[in-house]
């Protein structure tokens, strides 16, 4: 585990660059999280990521793809139009949650 | 009377009965098990049908053998949980009351979720996840003399969710035995980055697939099979073609977990990460794979967790606050071929780690290793599932994960 500066602070992140503190998040910081790997934040970008916020506040879990979709009522479809060929990797990236990972 | 439900008779279910039945007091507790298929599995055999390896008759025996005298069980098929009512409807109309309530009814694979899976299925496109599907897959196995093989998980979490690359270390292993392995063509399909996404074992096993010649198709969510052109198809419109295509469907809880207002978005119970207890219904539990827990779907898990829970319940239904921590502690064998498995253990918090199991330094069983005792270590865990494990009797691993005998590797390793 490491620390980065990002929007003038000091944050946790794993090797990877994934935030590792819930707490250490914002919109702020978010919006430069997007910057680093190429997301324009639209209105439409920043609901599917207020809605993983909320659902790991709740589960303790990144919601997966299909949660996104199934609880969040954002098609997988539009995932992927909103965060090209990787969006689970990028939804949780830019949340500042743990990325989807299996267990090896 | 207080009447204690379990619901499915597989692996925790039946290890549930068993401790449970000992623990509590035959005159105060009536505890009753709803058997949904009448067979056990031996599940882990189910990677080895495929090529030949395991007689499949040996791998089914009689659920009602593994559950104790003082246990009722009732045969039938679950239609609905009635959460304020404390009832469970059962398809044939019986009614079975309880006081407390343990879902144990654990995960199936699920193919007509994904759009044209099921069109050729048996034909180009298999699985191993059910007793007839490892079956169907041997008679293809023995019958493939050259193409592409793809092995593909559909969607994360799936149950053994290490199985499919042992699958595909097995299929390596099955065709240069075979003198065949350079006339197929091998590609593991996963929607995880890699085939292995924690570091340190990535850093251990990454060349693993390479040195192989297996190719790998990361970041691969599936959005349909197209049966006629043999091809998968994701959602980010690539295409990869197939000749034998062997699937992990979708892996979805009981539906009769959905109905009740019981599960998540793929029918799993949210409990509680350390007590498995429902947030909602505090007299409902839900263990194995049933449990919508951040840790692996496997026996072993259930396994752990029934080291655990028994003591909580005992002290639960005496009014008191459960003390025991579940820490998500799973322990698996990954064959990998050539007569070689590899060990990993681990649980919520720590990834697969190198290091000795089960005694610190001593081993015999290295961690995060190929090796011909973890080998013998798969085939010798049969007997003792069957004769320890599901009559609940102890086994000597400790139920919380323990970072004695792990080395923790330093940064440049990873």
């Amino acid at each position: 585990m490491s620390t980065t500066t990002l929007a003038g602070r000091e944050v946790h992140v794993d090797a990877e660059g994934f935030l590792t503190e819930y707490d250490e998040w914002d919109e702020e910081l978010a919006q430069q999280l997007a910057d680093q790997i190429g997301v324009e934040m639209t209105p439409e970008h920043w609901d599917v990521i207020r809605f993983l916020r909320a659902d790991y506040a709740e589960t303790g879990q990144t919601a997966t793809t299909r949660r996104v979709n199934a609880v969040g009522g954002f098609p997988v479809k539009k995932q992927f139009a909103l965060f090209p060929k990787k969006p689970g990797k990028k939804m949780s990236y830019i949340a500042g949650l743990p990325k989807p990972a299996g267990c090896v | 009377m207080r009447r204690l439900l379990i619901l499915g008779a597989g692996t925790a279910g039946t290890i549930a009965a068993n401790k449970l039945r000992r623990m509590l007091d035959a005159d105060e507790w009536d505890i009753t098990i709803v058997d949904q298929r009448g067979a056990h599995y031996y599940q882990p055999a189910f990677l080895f049908i495929p090529f030949g390896r395991y007689r499949p008759d040996k791998a089914r025996k009689k659920a009602s053998s593994f559950i104790p005298e003082g246990v009722t069980r009732v045969q039938g098929v679950i239609d609905r949980v009635d959460a304020e009512a404390r009832t469970v409807a059962l398809e044939d109309g019986a009614e079975l009351p309880y006081d407390y309530l343990i879902i144990a009814t654990g995960t199936s694979p699920h193919p007509e979720e994904t759009p044209g899976m099921e069109d050729d299925w048996h034909g180009a496109v298999h699985s191993f996840y059910t007793f007839d599907d490892a079956v169907a897959l041997r008679r293809a196995l023995a019958g493939f003399t050259g193409g592409r093989l793809v092995v593909h998980i559909s969607e994360m979490p799936i149950k053994c969710p290490v199985a499919p690359l042992e699958f595909t270390l097995l299929a390596d292993d099955f065709f240069r035995r075979r003198g065949l392995r350079d006339k197929v063509e091998i590609t593991f399909v996963t929607p995880l980055s890699g085939a292995f996404t924690k570091p340190v074992a990535a850093a251990a096993f990454g060349d693993m697939l390479d040195s192989r010649g297996i190719a790998v198709e990361p970041d691969f969510m599936v959005e349909s099979i197209d049966p006629e052109a043999r091809t998968v198809v994701s959602f980010d419109e690539r295409e990869v073609p197939y000749d034998l295509f062997v699937t992990v469907p979708v892996n979805k809880g009981a539906g009769f977990v959905g109905r009740s207002g019981l599960g998540d978005e793929l029918d799993f119970v949210p409990v509680d990460h350390h007590t498995l207890r429902h947030a909602g219904h505090p007299e409902i539990f839900a263990l194995g794979d049933a449990a919508a827990v951040p840790t692996s779907k496997a026996g072993a898990v259930a396994h752990f967790e029934l080291d655990v829970f028994p003591e909580n319940f005992v002290r639960i239904i005496a009014g008191e606050e459960p003390q025991e921590r579940f820490d998500g502690h799973a322990t698996c064998f990954i064959e990998s071929g050539g007569g070689k498995a590899m060990l990993i253990d681990f649980n919520y918090d720590t990834e697969p780690l190198p290091g000795m199991f089960p005694v610190p330094t001593v081993g015999p069983l290295p961690l995060l290793k190929e090796s011909r005792f973890n080998h013998w270590g798969k085939l010798a865990f049969e007997p003792i599932y069957w004769s320890m494990l599901l009559p609940g009797h102890p086994l000597p691993l400790p139920a919380q994960m323990s970072m004695r005998g792990k080395r923790v590797p330093a940064k440049e390793e990873t």
